[in-house]
């Protein structure tokens, strides 16, 4: 990987840590990382363990299959059921249940779902199966979007009549600010995604640190982009001076990518969109427009769904708030497992609670 | 969905491109970059590069923490210094 060697440098690791640790803030600093894939970095480097005397780490909504909402699943269950359709999704959405059934268990009574890794693969179904529909489920936030924004845009250049998609992207920043609305958060600073960022820039980030008061750094995933942030953002929190910061200038332009923003506009338009655990949030979903209306797969719908309310007691909602952490919950590693998930944050990889568990303290196998 | 990783462009063919990490290589939706060229590193999401990687900036991003780790050594330096004199004979 280029530059893995400065960037996993362990010297420079203890040398931030070390800087950190000269700060000398009185107290554990709340920081908010967005990303799933942040907290998913924090683990499997062992920073949270170096860096936990100086940082509470609240793991924040930025997993698109643990903020898909069970209506959504229904949908794509309900469509999963004809015959003629072919349900085309990420990985990680195929265990999530909706109200009664996951993508998983339509494939075991024989529904035709399939795993795609890139939204072009559910093209090329599209093409493969002339006399099929083929349903891709379009999850994820503002890294995904231009993707899917692509392949729309190519199966209408090709004139595909049995290509649709189901709506379900999200938009981080508008997340971002309902929990700086809550008057009882905490957090005090944002670890901000770097690819989201890498398409939308650092500028939707402006209003958070103006209006809020909480500094947001841009970071990057290795263990020293992670390390040389989080010494930024404490260094902001020490002098009371919260700032945007791009930190990630290696991949993030200050302007994103003004390609990836011109499909997505062109194919896209915003809109107000549910998310389990934090209800609706306006503008802050992604639906097709214009001419792209036709690919939309609501059209192949016959029926109302209706959703039921999850009553598991599954505290997923609190979690992805930063309210809880996953042990937590009084499920945690009982109930609840990636073998027999209660919900999308232990299904998820880059779901909370499937992090914590995966990286749980085990009692020490005795000498 | 923050998954991307970095990998180098071998061959481009239109809006397409074959890239290589670790041994393994796959094609590569190119449509979002700008002027790119074989021998270029990407990032990759979901079979798509998302962006370049900026080599410049990450010269940049090294040469400072080049400069902190300088720093505490210098620092790690005078305090031994410090202790020394301060040491009774």
């Amino acid at each position: 990987m280029i530059y893995e060697s400065a960037l996993r440098n362990k010297t420079y690791v203890k040398d931030l840590t070390a800087n950190i640790a000269r700060l000398r803030i009185e107290r554990k600093v709340k920081v908010m990382e967005v990303c799933g894939t942040h907290t998913y970095a924090f683990f499997r480097f062992g920073l949270r363990s170096l860096l936990s005397p100086y940082v509470d780490f609240i793991s924040g909504p930025g997993c698109p299959v643990c903020i898909t909402g069970a209506e959504y699943l229904d949908t794509a269950v309900y469509l999963a059921g004809d015959k003629k359709n072919i349900i085309a999704t990420f990985g990680d959405l195929m265990r999530v249940r909706g109200s009664k059934y996951s993508l998983e268990d339509m494939r075991a009574l024989g529904k035709d779902v399939r795993m795609v890794y890139s939204p072009s693969d559910a093209l090329a179904l599209a093409r493969k199966y002339p006399k099929r529909s083929v349903v891709f489920l379009s999850i994820g936030f503002e890294t995904t979007v231009p993707l899917a924004a692509l392949t729309v845009r190519q199966a209408k250049e090709e004139r595909l009549k049995n290509f649709f998609v189901l709506c379900g992207n999200h938009l981080i920043p508008p997340a971002m600010h309902l929990l700086c609305e809550d008057e009882n958060n905490v957090i005090e600073g944002f670890l901000c995604p770097g690819h989201v960022s890498a398409i939308i820039g650092i500028r939707p980030y402006r209003d958070i640190v103006k209006r809020f008061g909480k500094g947001c750094v841009v970071s990057g995933f290795e263990p020293v982009d992670i390390a040389f942030s989080l010494y930024i953002l404490l260094q902001q929190v020490k002098h009371n001076k919260p700032a945007l910061v791009n930190n990630y200038t290696r991949v993030v332009k200050d302007r994103g990518n003004i390609r990836a923003q011109k499909i997505v506009e062109e194919v896209f338009t915003v809109g107000d969109a549910s998310w389990r655990g934090l209800g609706t949030i306006k503008k802050s979903g992604l639906f097709l427009r214009g001419q792209y209306k036709r690919f939309c797969a609501t059209q192949l719908v016959r029926k109302k769904i209706i959703s039921r309310a999850d009553r598991s007691g599954c505290l997923c909602g609190e979690v992805i708030k930063g309210k809880c952490k996953p042990p937590q919950c009084r499920f945690f590693d009982k109930q609840c497992s990636p073998a027999s998930p209660l919900g999308p944050c232990m299904v998820s990889q880059e779901g909370a609670c499937r992090i914590y568990y995966e990286y749980r303290s085990r009692p020490r196998p005795q000498a | 969905m923050c998954l991307a990783y970095p990998m180098k462009v071998v061959s481009i063919a239109g809006p397409r491109a074959m890239a290589e990490a670790c041994g393994i290589r796959r094609e590569v939706g190119i449509e979002l970059i700008k002027n790119i060229a074989v021998g270029d590193y990407v990032m990759v999401h979901a079979g798509f590069a998302i962006e370049k990687v900026d080599t410049r900036q990450a010269e940049k991003t090294l040469e400072v923490l080049k400069e902190y780790h300088e720093a505490l050594q210098e620092n790690k330096r005078q305090k031994s210094n410090d202790l020394r004199k301060r040491a009774p004979e």
